[in-house]
Parts: C-alpha cells; structure tokens; sequence
C-alpha cells in the first residue's frame, strides 16, 4: 500500500534530493510537501487547497521554517488529539542540544540531522525509509 | 582505551521486559551488534520506574539513553509506565520504543497515542529477533540523535 508522507522543508534543493532518494528506495511513497509551517498545518487541518489531503502516515518536518517555526508546528501536531499519532520525525541541519532536548521535549518521534554530503543524505532517507515505512508498526488511519 | 571519551560513548539501554528468554535474546543480540552499549533489564513495569526514578535498590541507575518497552508486563502493565514516562518532565525526553509481540491496532494506536516514539513488533523467531536489535541498533543507536544526558540528570 502507498505510504503517504509529508515533507515540511523550505529549501527547495532538500524538497528535490529527498524526493529523488525517497524514488529510489523501491517501495511505494506518495511524497507531499508544504514549503511552509501555515502550509503544513493546512494540509493537516485540509484547509483552503488542501481539502481533499490525505492523512500522512509520516511527517518529515523541518525546524527552521518559514511563516511557523517547526518547532510550534510540532507542538500543534502533538497537541491534537486526532494528529498526534503520526510519527513526527525531525530532519534538521541543526545539531544544536538545545533544539534536540526541546524537540523531544515536544514529543517529536525522532531527530535526525541532514548532512552535508550528498550521498550521505540519500543514505538517511534510504535508512528513514527502510525504518519508518517497513520495520515500525504505524498507526492505523482513524475511521472517518 | 578506557579514558573518559570512551566512557561517553557508552550507550545506556533500559530494556523493560519480563520474559526471561526474551531478555536473554535481548541482551545477546546487543552485545553481538554493539559492545558500547551497556542494558540495563526491569522485568516488571514497577521496577522500571523505580529505575527511571532511582528509587530503592536503584539509587544509582544511570539515566538511559533509550527504553524498550514491552506492553505485556507484571506488577504495572507497559502501557502505564508508558504514560507515566511519557508524563514525566524529567523523562519524556528519553525516546522509549514500544517493543511487543501484539499485532493488534489498538496497541499500535494507543502506544503512538500515549507518546510512544515507535512501535516494532517483536518477532517469534530468534534470527529475526537479532536482526530487529540490529535495525534498533542501526537507526536510532547510529543515525537519530539522542538526548545527552544533561549534568545533574
């Protein structure tokens, strides 16, 4: 079945490798993108264009964002009873304590750092796809 | 080399669970993977919080990195001490990974719903088992980025 995955990333280079990697991992991902915080959130709300959204079985969120910080954007997603079951995962050129205590402080799923390399990070999206998206049990969409 | 670096590197696992052969598997497994990481085993939910809090015998437990929780336990069922980690202040940081043999939805639901940071099924057979400690051990032992334990903690 087709894994629906939200990107939340304003550097449309990241938007284009993560997309490229997330290809060439031989399973079936459907990638949608928000540049943006207020974006993201519509898309998840299916607000304005995106009434018709499908609930992502994964997020990919960014924390330096445009319009709404991710880190607020992961704080909305986590206090939403009917959002906070999707794996929030955080892909972030920041490597700062600071970002990574307070993120899991907000109950983000995971932290991960984008590297540099570019081999390296379609070596992390491989490895996000293989573990996400194969080997853990995600939530079930709720009945709606 | 025994000198401070390498005692930083060491990586503090608190594995919950109560079945015997499992730990065993558990710990086996680890030590095969990685021989920086140090597990520490509760086999009941009751001792795993006197270990996150340092209660009792535990006084001196160090603060793990990451917990595998089984849902099934004695004494305090899995998903409490899920919600009581994950309720925590001082411990909701830790990522705790859900860890159980049950297949049904409602768990899977209710783990992600109580702050579970993943959920992996625990498989019946032993080379599957070791090869779920090394997806463990490859993506968040190597690639996610932990909390560091902060002074004081």
């Amino acid at each position: 079945m087709t894994k629906q995955v939200l990107l939340v990333e304003d550097s449309p280079g990241d938007v284009r490798l993560t997309r490229e990697a997330f290809r060439d991992v031989g399973m079936s991902v459907h990638l949608h993108v928000a540049n943006d915080g207020v974006d993201a959130m519509a898309f998840l709300n299916r607000e304005g264009g995106h009434a018709d959204a499908p609930r992502p079985d994964f997020i990919l969120l960014d924390l330096n964002l445009p319009k709404m910080d991710g880190r607020q954007v992961l704080a909305r997603i986590k206090n939403d009873e009917g959002l906070r079951t999707i794996p929030t995962v955080i892909l972030t050129t920041s490597e700062a304590e600071s970002d990574v205590a307070s993120s899991y402080q907000l109950q983000a799923n995971c932290y991960l750092t984008k590297p540099v390399q570019l081999e390296e990070f379609e070596g992390l999206v491989k490895s996000i796809s293989d573990f996400w998206l194969r080997k853990v049990r995600l939530p079930r969409k709720p009945q709606s | 080399m025994n000198g401070i670096g390498d005692e930083a590197k060491t990586v503090e696992v608190l594995l919950v669970e109560d079945n015997p052969g499992d730990a065993r598997l558990a710990r086996e497994s680890f030590r095969d993977v990685n021989e920086s990481i140090r597990l520490h085993l509760a086999s009941d939910g009751l001792e795993a919080m006197a270990f996150l809090r340092r209660q009792g015998a535990h006084i001196r437990a160090r603060r793990p990195d990451i917990i595998l929780l089984d849902l099934n336990l004695p004494k305090m069922d899995g998903r409490e001490v899920l919600a009581q980690i994950k309720g925590d202040e001082s411990l909701k940081m830790i990522p705790t990974i859900v860890l159980s043999s049950s297949e049904s939805d409602a768990d899977v639901s209710i783990s992600y719903q109580l702050g579970a940071n993943c959920y992996l099924r625990k498989p019946a057979h032993w080379d599957a088992f070791n090869d779920l400690v090394n997806d463990i051990n490859n993506f968040w032992l190597t690639k996610a980025k932990l909390q560091r334990q902060m002074p004081g903690q």
